[in-house]
């Protein structure tokens, strides 16, 4: 018996999916962590909110470790005389390794570090992807971090107007389709940007995100601000062989990602020709046949086929800008900006594309402005501009139908400044 | 040496950034890196990665909370000690991916993990979440540590997967179906391209806190904050500086509470869920979509969100016996057309869900193409 009544929460114990309640409620009787009632008070709080279908955490409050702008959030409950164990639970965000491998001796450590401070609560993993520590008192905050850095060789992550921590797609470590490896350049600008990551200069936050392939399991094209999606620049490279077998029926199509029903024998003219997007694919009954020059690699007939289909070898990644959620004017995805470069580590191109970005954002970004809103405030022209890129059809889906062009006085032959006196020589009043 | 709260400075640590990635890799990863050939998916929630040397991994995938205690990390990491040489991963979507390099391996593996259960009877550790199946929910942090938040999130989330939890450990949806949540319109949980999302909304505009505004906030940033200029200056009786809502402009964003606590807008009937569908994220066939607003408004219903769960269950199953093979939620509902997805699903078009926002216009139909 917990120390509160939680008869809501209870409900939430039943039926087959993981139960969090139940997790906290086990970390409350079993637990040794440093702030003893905080699994108790989180759910005798949660339960108030169910009762009140209201929050009961009061807004932000400035906290932190020295030096340091960001990867602490200060979290205080407002009713704190009901759960002192919670009055004060700040999260720490403890920025993950590149696509989130784990030893289990590190994993214990981080445990063994949350036990000493903390409420022994987590979350594996926050939406951006770090580690989140859930919950603690301020002045645990410094001892967290001093032991984490001496100890566990490990630093904390981003929150704020700065570089949030960046997160990769599993890449090379685990997938056929990676294009460039999203781990290395996930890793690599996160150790070149620390100071932008953990010291807040920017007009709001920024992300980069690494898709290793156009599936985008990392989301990248709707979450970051810088969008690195792998893609290639020449032929898909096939197996005749592996594409007969799945016709054959001795592969299942799709990595047997549809075994659950019956779909009927696989029909590789209806399931992957007729649904390409270019319509750039035959099949003759023995040999399939690309034409690559005008294949948009989606990925759809890699997916159906992977045995069978994989990407080129001249692969790299296409760059995106100005993704994000709908605060304030709206969603948006990233807009292809670079159509191709190569990705090689220590990705200095990358990096100069990013310095470039930043400068311009700094200095012409409003207060809580993401990059992509400025771009639209700005226009593309002028983000190019700043880019030094010329422009190219791939960067939009179709060209202006208005015809309200913003011409520079330079392009215009003879500039725009004119005299209405020679005007009028010609022209009455 | 310890922490020495009275010299904070000394010895400090800074700037180091995460652990080595490579640090943390199994023996078959490491040898393999970048030589993966094809993989396939076995069973549900079992996939195998074949390397060029011939070396396979298999992974089991199970849905993990994201909201984990101590207690069950450790017990994750027992679980892959005793079947996986230490190690594991996590997914984005808050999965876990225990690994092993030979078949043989993979069924004791399972069997443990099947075996293991919460207190109150829920699995720990539910294998699925691969192919043509619901994978786990993306969520964010709701009533268990937000200040923001419309609804909660973990409670609707193991709400509405207890629901589909069929699909979670089943291949036989037409493809993928991603579902997220955010309890909030700031969407640390980037919602806007889910086949379904799940969204916290408010209806009620904020209040002021008079008295206090001014102490607690910059007025002018809560000015500025407002996208649709609805906040001006004012000042009460007394004479105190304040802010004034125009509350036919209120949108609800929430963003000036964002940028002032004084301004709170939760309410108990005011705030509850929106339902948007059809969203992608991945390029294949199509290219990447936003979801639609289809349900306006849903009371907040805990602690089990019937409603909610009904409606996710609904939009889900209707899909699934309709759409064609490879199909996702959005290109179904653009083949059939908006209008006969909510014919099929029985879902009621109100004026709520005609754009009235910045790009309105690009969303009306410009066309006399439509179904009777």
């Amino acid at each position: 018996m917990g120390k509160h009544k939680t008869p809501m929460l209870d409900e939430l114990e039943k039926g087959p999916w993981p139960s969090f309640v139940s997790d906290i409620k086990q970390q409350a009787e079993k637990g040794k962590q440093a702030l003893k009632d905080a699994p108790d008070d989180l759910l005798g709080v949660m339960e108030l909110s169910y009762k009140d279908k209201v929050t009961h955490w009061k807004h932000g409050g400035i906290v932190g470790v020295f030096g340091y702008g960001g990867g602490v959030i200060g979290r205080y409950c407002d009713q704190p005389e009901k759960f002192p164990g919670v009055a004060h639970f700040h999260t720490m965000r403890v920025n993950q390794p590149a696509s989130k491998f784990y030893s289990t001796k590190f994993l214990r450590d981080l445990c063994n570090l949350w036990e000493r401070y903390g409420s022994g609560l987590t979350n594996m993993h926050g939406s951006t992807g770090d580690i989140i520590f859930l919950g603690t008192t301020t002045d645990n905050l410094e001892r967290v971090f001093y032991d984490m850095t001496h100890e566990l060789n490990q630093d904390l992550g981003g929150s704020g107007s700065n570089l949030r921590t960046p997160s990769c797609c599993v890449g090379l470590a685990r997938c056929e389709w990676a294009c460039y490896d999203t781990e290395e350049a996930c890793h690599e600008l996160t150790m070149e940007y620390q100071d932008e990551l953990h010291r807040p200069a920017f007009p709001y936050k920024f992300k980069f995100k690494f898709d290793g392939c156009p599936n985008g399991c990392v989301a990248a094209i709707a979450r970051a601000d810088m969008s690195v999606i792998g893609t290639w620049k020449d032929d898909i490279r096939i197996d005749q062989a592996a594409v007969k077998a799945y016709v054959g029926g001795e592969i299942k199509p799709n990595g047997g990602a549809h075994a659950g029903k019956d779909w009927g024998k696989f029909d590789i003219v209806e399931e992957v020709v007729r649904l390409c997007p270019t319509g750039c694919m035959s099949w003759d009954g023995s040999t399939l046949k690309i034409n690559n020059r005008e294949c948009t690699r989606c990925m759809h007939c890699l997916n159906v086929m992977p045995r069978a289909l994989r990407p080129g070898t001249e692969t790299g990644a296409s760059i995106l800008f100005g993704a994000k959620a709908p605060i304030l004017e709206g969603a948006q995805l990233s807009t292809l900006t670079i159509p191709f470069i190569r990705m090689e580590p220590p990705f200095e191109e990358l990096k100069e594309l990013v310095n470039k970005v930043w400068d311009w954002w700094m200095e012409e970004g409003k207060n809580r402005e993401r990059l992509g809103e400025l771009i639209q405030r700005e226009s593309f022209q002028k983000f190019l501009e700043i880019m030094e890129l010329s422009p190219d059809p791939r960067m939009v889906s179709e060209p202006r139908s208005n015809p309200y062009i913003f011409w520079k006085e330079e392009e215009v032959e003879g500039g725009w400044t004119r005299d209405i006196k020679d005007f009028r020589a010609k022209h009455q009043r | 040496m310890p922490y020495d709260p009275s010299d904070p400075l000394k010895d400090r640590i800074t700037d180091i950034g995460p652990r080595y990635y490579k640090e943390f890799y199994p023996p078959v990863i490491e040898k393999n890196r970048g030589k993966w050939v094809y993989h396939e998916i076995i069973e549900p929630g079992v996939l195998v990665h074949v390397a060029e040397s011939g070396d396979e991994v298999y992974t089991v995938r199970v849905g993990g909370c994201r909201l984990m205690s101590i207690e069950h990390i450790r017990e994750i990491c027992e679980i892959a000690d005793k079947h996986c040489d230490g190690y594991l991963r996590f997914t984005t979507r808050n999965n876990i991916e225990f690994m092993v390099d030979a078949k043989h391996k993979v069924k004791p593996l399972m069997d443990d993990l099947k075996n293991r259960k919460f207190s109150g009877g829920s699995n720990k550790f539910p294998i699925g979440g691969t192919g043509a199946c619901v994978t786990n929910i993306v969520h964010t942090q709701g009533w268990i540590h937000c200040h923001t938040p419309a609804i909660d999130a973990s409670g609707v989330v193991k709400s509405v997967m207890d629901g589909i939890f069929e699909d979670f450990g089943q291949m036989r949806l037409p493809a993928q179906v991603r579902v997220s949540l955010a309890c909030c319109l700031n969407m640390c949980g980037a919602v806007h391209c889910s086949d379904i999302a799940i969204l916290g909304i408010h209806r009620k505009p904020p209040m002021v806190d008079h008295e206090w505004i001014d102490k607690l906030c910059e007025l002018p940033l809560a000015i500025a904050a407002c996208p649709t200029a609805a906040i001006k200056p004012a000042k009460t009786a007394e004479g105190l500086k304040t802010l004034e809502i125009n509350h036919e402009r209120c949108m609800f964003c929430g963003n000036c509470f964002t940028m002032c606590g004084a301004m709170p807008l939760a309410d108990e009937v005011g705030s509850g869920v929106a339902i948007l569908v059809g969203g992608k994220i991945s390029n294949r066939i199509s290219k990447p979509k936003f979801s639609k607003v289809v349900i306006p408004f849903i009371p907040n219903e805990p602690p089990r969100w019937e409603t909610t769960v009904k409606a996710v269950k609904n939009i889900l199953t209707v899909y699934a016996s309709d759409a064609k093979k490879y199909e996702r939620i959005g290109e179904w509902a653009a083949r059939i057309g908006w209008e006969r997805f909510f014919e099929k699903t029985g879902i009621p078009f109100t004026h709520h869900l005609i754009d009235d926002y910045r790009f309105a216009y690009t969303t009306w139909r410009q066309s006399t193409q439509f179904k009777f």
